[in-house]
């Protein structure tokens, strides 16, 4: 039952991560349509990113330890938003009106180019965050001894999630957003501006997927250039298995396949860990193809 | 076919007969990886280009075809070449199976879905899936293929296997274009609701597309393993699909000559710049952006049919 339990808040903490990537996917998946390849790349950009200003600025030494870390993920989080309204204003706006296949084709592109320039920045070779920055300490949980780490990711992405969630749910700027997804001609015709609000998007879903970059830093050590595209998947697999568009959506989706994920490897097969995503995506597709929470997928043809 | 499509088509043949003949064998080499991109993207090119379906799991089909043979190679002792029909059959059928219960998807969640398939299949090829695909190390000691008493093993040798069964493809997939196959795919590419309402199967005639681009592949398969006599997962990974991809959308999705060119582009041309391999990947990339910015149909795209005045008169002046 203890390896259960462990298990299982593994999984909380990876479906946590995923889940702040998939709700970069889906928000802007509900906005534009387009599937955001580049997405991932952009996560793992906020890992690097993270490890380059922990070991330069050494903030948590000056600030303490949290200040010091809430600084940082401000830092890489803004950052990372910045590349990802680059990449909308270069990549994607001048793609918006042209066929699907044409963004999809230009969003591997996007991809292929973060990724290599990251490498010939970095180097092909695994690096490793500093250690010895958290206290490997276990925090007692109900009887169960869970490192300390495994609950900063869990309780910084669900902050995250109920942040994102109570802005686009509350505020007059997310109610817009609302708006442009459901109907992006309307939208313009009710005043609202959507090329900010596209902007804004792409400013948010970069922010929490380098946030999920940071944190993966933080919780596995070390980060490889070509991390993202793996996670990205994942994390598009979560999107969609919660139903893609939808906010609360990602963040169910993503939480459970990270516990699906982590109960498969631990109890059917590691070997097949990866597969197992794949094969909960096609399930998921095949028997409901709105997720659990979202829009039509399929034509009826 | 156009006149200047075919005079084309006649320098290329001509130029690439003569190419074993003054080139080294590095440079057959690079051309017989052409060949074999170029056998790929025009099978992908079937069920991407002319169906257009979003298929981003090609180099499954590949897999399939190329660990056929080397299974019934190394295990029964098939001939190579014998094997051929075989692995296009398997992978065929293997394509029918997997795709029967997501072909009604919508454009990028089939992207995503066929991604997925060909990670599962690379993922089953690590895992040494039945005990017949040699885990992460592949299969090892295919045989060379005999034709007609000759044993091919040098790469110009391949080059004539390759390119002829290039030049057989090319001939065959034009005809297809015209056939009523061909443009049943067409059609429902432009509009499956109106194809459907005029009475094409959909769902029959894109799974169809399927099984014929992955018997393609698979068939490439098989020469991949006669030549490389070793084959392992890592030469089927999700970024050889997203290759084959773009070999097909940067020259001109659906359009022959286009994927040719594709293939010579991005194949062939990166063989040119080897000293700046690292940052091969990263102008790749860029590449794909500005291309799409600034010419979305690809290079050489695919030319509407028009008719002729001729056509015209004769279809005014019937009765």
């Amino acid at each position: 039952m203890e390896h259960f339990f462990q298990q299982l808040t593994n999984g909380l903490a990876v479906g946590g991560i995923y889940a702040l990537i998939a709700l970069g996917y889906t928000m802007v998946y509900g906005v534009m349509k387009l599937i955001n390849f580049a997405h991932g790349d952009l996560f793992t950009y906020g890992a690097y990113l993270g490890m380059t200003l922990l070991t330069s600025f050494f903030l948590q030494d000056r600030l303490g330890l949290v200040a010091g870390l809430v600084l940082l993920a401000v830092m890489v989080m803004g950052l990372v938003a910045l590349i990802g309204a680059v990449l909308e204003r270069a990549v994607y706006r001048p793609l918006r009106d042209s066929p699907r296949l044409s963004a999809v084709v230009s969003a591997l592109g996007a991809s292929i180019f973060l990724q290599n320039a990251l490498m010939l920045l970095y180097g092909a070779r695994v690096h490793v965050y500093p250690e010895d920055l958290l206290p490997q300490a276990t925090v007692n949980v109900l009887g169960l001894e869970v490192p300390l780490m495994r609950i900063v990711v869990v309780l910084a992405s669900v902050v995250m999630m109920a942040v994102l969630y109570l802005f686009v749910q509350k505020t007059k700027i997310g109610t817009a957003i609302r708006a442009a997804a459901i109907d992006q001609g309307a939208a313009r015709l009710m005043g609202i501006d959507v090329n900010r609000v596209i902007l804004l998007v792409f400013l948010i879903g970069p922010a929490l997927g380098g946030a999920a970059g940071l944190l993966v830093g933080l919780y596995y050590g070390q980060v490889s250039f070509t991390m993202g595209w793996l996670y990205g998947m994942k994390a598009f697999t979560a999107a969609i298995l919660g139903g893609i568009g939808n906010i609360p959506g990602a963040m169910v989706g993503g939480l459970l396949l990270g516990v699906i994920e982590a109960l498969g490897a631990a109890y059917l097969s590691l070997a097949w860990k990866d597969a197992l995503s794949f094969l909960v995506l096609i399930f998921i597709l095949i028997v409901r193809p709105t997720g659990l929470l979202g829009e039509r997928v399929a034509d009826k043809v | 076919m156009s006149r200047g499509l075919l005079v084309s088509y006649a320098v290329l043949t001509l130029v690439l007969f003569g190419a074993p003949l003054v080139l080294d064998a590095y440079w057959v080499d690079v051309l017989n990886s052409v060949g074999l991109y170029a056998l790929l993207a025009l099978s992908l090119n079937i069920i991407l280009g002319d169906a257009g379906l979003f298929n981003m799991g090609h180099a499954a089909f590949y897999a399939v075809g190329a660990y056929t043979t080397a299974i019934l190679n190394t295990r029964l002792g098939l001939p190579t070449l014998w094997a051929l029909p075989v692995s296009g059959l398997v992978a065929a059928l293997f394509a029918a199976l997997v795709a029967r219960p997501v072909i009604h998807l919508r454009g990028d969640y089939l992207l995503i879905v066929t991604i997925g398939l060909g990670e599962i299949v690379r993922i089953a090829l690590v895992n040494d899936v039945f005990g017949l695909t040699g885990g992460s190390n592949g299969l090892f000691g295919i045989a060379r293929p005999t034709l007609f008493g000759l044993k091919i093993r040098r790469p110009h040798e391949f080059f004539y296997l390759i390119w002829a069964f290039v030049a057989l493809t090319v001939f065959l997939f034009h005809r297809l274009e015209q056939s009523r196959f061909g443009r049943a795919l067409n059609y429902l590419r432009e509009d499956p609701v109106a194809a459907e309402g005029s009475g094409v199967n959909t769902g029959r005639y894109r799974l169809l597309a399927f099984a014929l681009g992955a018997a393609w592949a698979g068939m490439t398969g098989n020469l991949y393993a006669a030549k490389m006599t070793i084959i392992s997962p890592e030469s089927f990974s999700f970024w050889e699909s997203v290759l084959l991809f773009l070999i097909v959308i940067l020259g001109g999705s659906g359009s022959i000559p286009g994927v040719l060119l594709g293939a010579f582009l991005v194949v062939g041309l990166p063989e040119l710049f080897r000293g700046f391999a690292s940052a091969r990947m990263l102008v790749f990339g860029l590449v794909m952006m500005v291309l799409m910015v600034f010419r979305t149909q690809g290079l050489l795209p695919l030319r509407t049919v028009r008719f002729k005045k001729s056509d015209l008169q004769r279809a005014k002046a019937a009765p």
